[in-house]
This record gives C-alpha cells, sequence and structure tokens, in this order.
C-alpha cells in the first residue's frame, strides 16, 4: 500500500462468527481502514477538521426527518400550506420533526460553509486534493438546488415568490430563456405542476447528495486529511490511528453541535425563518421585500448588484463557478495559510466581504446598499481572479517545519517550559 | 408570466423605496407570559382572550386552523368546548338522500369563519379582506408585540396625512393606513372572571389566545428542550472527558 506515510497495515484478524463473516464480506475491515485503528490520520488536526463528519451527521438527520415530514406533507397548492399546518399542530411530535428539519437545514449550510472555508484556509485544494475539492463543490451545488426546493415546499409567501423570482431567472438566456421557465414551471405559471415536481426532486436529490458524499469520502481517503501545517506526512510520527482519537474529538464535536441544534430548535425555532412565509401563497399579492435564507443571502446581493438581469444571473452563477478553479487560481505550491502572512490577512478580507454581502442582501436594494452591494461583489472576483494568483507570485512564505512531529514537538515544548502544564 | 416578471423586477432589479419608507413603527415591548426559555402561556388570559375573539375579532376574522377539541389546552372543559363550538352552524352531508345538511359544530370542527368565502368577507368589509388570525403571532415580525402594538395603537392622523376612504390611522402598521376600524373600546366584552375590560387589557389576553393558537405546542416545546439540554451538556461534558483521556498519551 503506497502513500501511507510510513503506517504499517494493520488488518484486524476476526474469528467466530465475525471470522466467518469477514471471510465472506470483508465489511470488518473495510470500516476499521476507513474509520478505525487502520485508517492513519495526521496527528495535528484541529476542531477545524470536525465539520467534515458534522456535515454527514447533518444529512443525515435531514433524510431521517425529511422522511417522516414527507409522509404528511401533501404536494398540492391548496393542501400544502395547511398540511404543514396539520404536520405543527396534530401528528405527534410533528412540530419538532419540522423544526428539526427547517433548522437543521441552516445548520447544515453553516457546517458546511465552516468546512469550505477550512479548505480554503489551510489550502486542502491544493495537489493532490483538486479532485476531492470539486466533488465537495458538486454537493455543494446539490445541497442549494435541494434547500431552495425545500424552502418552496410549504408554499407560504416567501416560498412562492422565491420560486417565482428563481425559476424567472432563467428567463434571462437569450432565446430559449422563455420556453425553459416554461418548461421548468410545467405550466404558464408557478403553480400546481411546479410544486410536485420541486417535492419530487427535493426527495431524490438528498440521495444524491449522499452518494456523492461517499465518493468525496473514498477521494478523501486516497491522500488523506490535509492538516493545519499543510505538510505531508512523512511517517508514523506524523500519524496517529483514527480511532480512538478522532472518533472520540468527533464525538465530542458533535456534542457541541447538538446542543447548538437544540437551542435553535427548542427555544428559537422561527429565528433564521421569514415570518411572511406563514402566510399562505397568494399569487396576486408580491411581499413587500423577498429576501431568501441566510445562507443564500451573499448570492443574492451579487445577483442585485449587478444592473442587468442576464448579468446578475452569471454573476451569481460565477460566484460558485469560481470555486472550482481555484486549486489553479491559486499560484502558491504552500498549502496552509499559517505560512502565507499576505494570503492569511486577504482571507480574513474576503471573509468580512462574504459577510457585508450578506447583510446587503437582508436588506432592500436601494441607497447606500446598492454601492456597497457593487464594491463587494468586485472585491468578491478581484479575490479569487486577480489576487489569489498574485499572491502566490509574490509572496515569500515563512520556511515550512520539516515535519508535523517536529512542530507538534516544538509547540508541545514551547507550552511545557511556558505554563508547567501537561 | 408578466406578473412573474414584474415580480422579478420589483425583487431583483428595481430598488423597493416605496415600501421600506412606509414601515411601521417598532412595537411596543410587552413581557408576555411565554416569552424566554421558561415561558408558558397563562391559560386565563388565553380564555379570557378566546371571548374577546369569539365577541369581537370573531365577527371578521376566521381562524382556521384551530379545532374547538384544542380549546381543551387553555383549560376549557369539554362542555365549554362543546357548548361554544354548537353555537356555530356548519354544513355537512351528502346524507342518505343525497342532500346538504346543517348541523350545529362539534368539538372535532375547526373554528366556523364568519363568511363563507373570500368574496362575501370582502363584500361585508368595503372590499378590504380581514386576514386568517390563526397563524398571526407568526406571520409578522415580533408578531405578538405587533399585534398588541396595532390593537392599542390607533390615533388620529396626523395633519399632513390624508387619509385613504374608508382608512384609519395606526404608526404600527405599514404604510400607516390600516382599513380595520379600532375594534376594541373599554368594557367591549364583560369577562365572567370579573376582570376589568379596558382595551389594554383586552388587547394582552386576545394577544396571549392568538399566541397559544399559532403555537400550540410552545408549553411542551420548552418543557422537552429543558430536558434535552440538560441531557446534552451531561453527554457533552462525558464526551469531552473521554476525548481528554484518550488524548492524554499525545500531549
Amino acid at each position: 500500500m503506497s502513500g501511507t506515510g510510513g503506517h504499517a497495515d494493520q488488518k484486524l484478524k476476526l474469528r467466530g462468527v465475525l471470522g466467518w463473516i469477514e471471510y465472506r464480506l470483508p465489511i470488518f475491515n473495510w470500516i476499521n481502514d476507513a474509520v478505525g485503528t487502520n485508517y492513519p490520520t495526521p496527528k495535528n488536526l484541529n476542531y477545524m477538521w470536525n465539520f467534515g463528519s458534522l456535515a454527514g451527521i447533518a444529512l443525515v438527520l435531514q433524510i431521517a426527518t425529511g422522511i417522516v415530514l414527507a409522509m404528511h406533507y401533501v404536494p398540492t397548492s391548496v393542501g400544502a400550506f395547511a398540511s404543514v399546518e396539520r404536520i405543527m399542530r396534530d401528528i405527534n411530535y410533528g412540530w419538532l420533526l419540522r423544526y428539526m428539519h427547517a433548522n437543521g437545514a441552516s445548520l447544515f449550510f453553516a457546517v458546511v460553509y465552516i468546512h469550505l472555508l477550512r479548505g480554503l484556509y489551510y489550502g486542502s485544494y491544493k495537489y493532490p486534493r483538486e479532485l476531492l475539492w470539486w466533488l465537495g463543490l458538486v454537493i455543494l451545488l446539490l445541497m442549494i438546488f435541494t434547500a431552495f426546493m425545500g424552502y418552496v415546499l410549504p408554499w407560504g409567501q416567501m416560498s412562492f415568490w422565491a420560486a417565482t423570482v428563481i425559476t424567472s431567472m432563467f428567463s434571462a438566456i437569450p432565446l430559449i430563456g422563455q420556453a425553459i421557465v416554461t418548461w421548468f414551471w410545467g405550466d404558464f405559471s408557478v403553480g400546481d405542476a411546479l410544486l410536485r415536481r420541486l417535492f419530487s426532486l427535493h426527495y431524490t436529490l438528498p440521495f444524491v447528495i449522499a452518494a456523492m458524499a461517499i465518493i468525496h469520502i473514498w477521494a478523501l481517503h486516497v491522500h488523506r486529511s490535509n492538516n493545519p501545517l499543510g505538510i505531508d506526512t512523512k511517517g508514523p510520527q506524523d500519524v496517529i490511528p483514527f480511532h480512538p482519537y478522532y472518533t472520540t474529538k468527533d464525538a465530542f464535536g458533535l456534542g457541541v453541535y447538538l446542543l447548538v441544534f437544540a437551542a435553535l430548535v427548542f427555544y428559537m425555532p422561527n429565528s433564521l425563518g421569514e415570518p411572511d412565509n406563514y402566510i399562505p401563497a397568494n399569487p396576486l399579492q408580491t411581499p413587500p421585500h423577498i429576501v431568501p435564507e441566510w445562507y443564500f443571502l451573499p448570492f443574492y446581493a451579487i445577483l442585485r448588484a449587478i444592473p442587468n438581469k442576464l448579468g446578475g444571473v452569471i454573476g451569481m452563477a460565477g460566484a460558485l463557478v469560481v470555486l472550482f478553479a481555484v486549486p489553479w487560481l491559486d499560484t502558491s505550491k504552500v498549502r496552509s495559510a499559517r505560512f502565507r502572512p499576505i494570503f492569511r490577512t486577504l482571507f480574513w478580507v474576503f471573509i468580512a466581504d462574504v459577510v457585508v454581502l450578506g447583510w446587503v442582501g437582508h436588506n432592500p436594494a436601494e441607497g447606500a446598499f446598492i454601492l456597497i452591494g457593487q464594491l463587494a461583489t468586485a472585491f468578491y472576483f478581484l479575490f479569487f481572479l486577480v489576487l489569489l494568483p498574485l499572491v502566490g507570485k509574490l509572496e515569500s512564505p515563512r520556511p515550512l517545519p520539516d515535519s508535523i512531529a517536529t512542530a507538534v514537538m516544538a509547540a508541545k515544548g514551547k507550552s511545557t517550559s511556558g505554563g508547567g502544564h501537561r | 408570466m408578466r406578473r412573474a416578471l414584474a415580480g422579478l423586477a420589483l425583487l431583483a432589479l428595481v430598488p423597493n423605496t416605496a415600501f421600506a419608507a412606509g414601515e411601521g413603527e417598532p412595537p411596543k415591548q410587552i413581557g408576555w407570559a411565554f416569552s424566554g426559555p421558561f415561558g408558558t402561556y397563562d391559560t386565563a388570559a388565553a380564555r379570557r382572550g378566546l371571548q374577546v375573539y369569539t365577541d369581537v375579532c370573531g365577527l371578521c376574522h376566521s381562524l382556521g386552523f384551530v379545532a374547538y377539541r384544542n380549546l381543551a389546552e387553555i383549560g376549557l372543559t369539554e362542555d365549554q368546548a362543546k357548548a361554544l363550538a354548537a353555537g356555530q352552524q356548519v354544513t355537512d352531508g351528502p346524507d342518505e338522500a343525497g342532500n346538504m345538511f346543517k348541523r350545529p359544530a362539534g368539538l372535532a370542527d375547526r373554528f366556523v369563519p364568519p363568511f363563507p368565502n373570500e368574496n362575501a368577507a370582502r363584500f361585508a368589509n368595503g372590499g378590504a379582506l380581514p386576514p386568517d388570525l390563526s397563524l398571526m403571532t407568526k406571520a409578522r415580525k415580533d408578531g405578538a408585540n405587533y399585534v398588541y402594538s396595532l390593537l392599542t395603537g390607533f390615533e388620529d392622523a396626523p395633519a399632513d396625512v390624508q387619509l385613504a376612504p374608508g382608512m384609519n390611522y395606526n404608526p404600527y402598521f405599514r404604510g400607516h393606513q390600516i382599513a380595520m376600524p379600532p375594534p376594541l373600546m373599554d368594557g367591549a366584552v364583560t369577562y365572567q372572571d370579573g376582570t376589568r375590560a379596558t382595551v389594554d387589557q383586552m388587547a394582552r389576553d386576545v394577544v396571549e389566545f392568538m399566541a397559544w393558537a399559532a403555537e400550540p405546542n410552545l408549553p411542551s416545546r420548552h418543557r422537552i428542550g429543558f430536558g434535552v439540554l440538560i441531557y446534552l451538556i451531561i453527554l457533552t461534558g462525558l464526551l469531552y472527558a473521554v476525548k481528554r483521556r484518550v488524548w492524554s498519551d499525545q500531549h
């Protein structure tokens, strides 16, 4: 086995019933090689590396709650809103399931965004993990489609008008745009036909996401996790087995995640949603402000920043597509921002820029918000298309440590002499 | 399609200043029995609020997602709920002969709406549609405070405001002009428990009732959530101890 980073391959030896099964279907070694004692992992991963497993758990929770909700949901323009209220009022613990599903979607995005930004900060997308990065971005795109479709299902005012705005975007495509929109709608207006197909796809896509997540993990296991130093593992002194070290660390992270989740679900279940979505859809009345969920706000700001319909749509799509080019736009061979002083500063400016975009997206497009939104949009693309390639060439990175083990030992020596604690 | 495109233009491309300028004033902040992590409904207030709804609001506003049987949750006895339901007629059928017939409403029925359909409601209200109140406290920002402020916030229009015909001035309403006339006046209902029916009291009571109607599961949500959080805090603490123990040979 090449590329084990010096780790000695240790297969489980099983006897009895387990041995009988293992001889015919080597599932126990398969698990052990994936997340067990035989999966060597860099010893220096910090808590930012918890968010991958959290994303997987968030997906499972969404699928589990969603399957039960779908047993009670009615995908018709007449019945949808009332069926959601029936879930909230008459189905046993229906309110719990629905609040878990709605807030779970928000936290799923939060976790995935942190996961993605961790990859950006520590250069996890660089050779040889470009495809791993791409698979993650495909999952993000699928999540965006799925979340949008799910938001339409309750058929409240925001649902209806979000569906109208988003599907109408495609009419910006020259010549065939209108035909495409009609094809999406399955009708000449947003209504039953669209609602039913969105429900069907909202149920289907999560399983595609699950499949992509498995391929994402498969690709991860080929070259294994990057780490905060961004240097390759060089021998057994650099790695520790995934179990029990990272299983226990991930379990603790999951506990913290569930605490946040429970606080949201039980004490502020509607804080992330728009009140307007508790008003049944009304095609004759546009809500005063149409706002998407918080996790789409930066993209919404980019859509509105460009004063041309087609341009706005291209800008919004481009904001996602540009992420696919990041492994080649970033010209630096050094992965971790820890050793890239200029990139590190720019990264935090980029984060601030995305927060500004979100804030602009939340507000009506008027007055100063228009200019701020346009400047923030310009910087978003400047960061990826100009600064990222340029900084890699101009910046002189700080010296990299010889190995993970020496860096860890050095840090330990410093903390021991400094504070005297273990 | 044209409507959709108009919507898109409105949403995505054109600054919608007209709406932003007419925002209602921030609502008055009331400390509700159901606010906060340990909040639960004041059922006595909710029962008084039910009386305000049936005697005043319910003459124009429907409450379509609430069933008479649900009233047990705010402390009505089965007989009281039955009696309230029986005061309304619902259309049922068809019977053996194929005819629809009227019967008194029962516990399983939802609150009978004051008007048979939207057109009738608009016709009786000068063209305006009184919205359903089942979800009102969740369908507005800071909903409970908003409804309270709206009910107690009617005033004479300032000199520079030209009221449209049939409209009333209320600074808490978006655009400040509302078709609903001031619905409450002192003594509008006679409370059975002897509470003095001031406008402020009735507004508080009916908001308590509407908040319950919108989110009947809030008390159990808060109660279960408390147990879940205690459990998760202990579990997370234990998981942290396990993690420390396992990692002790690495530090």
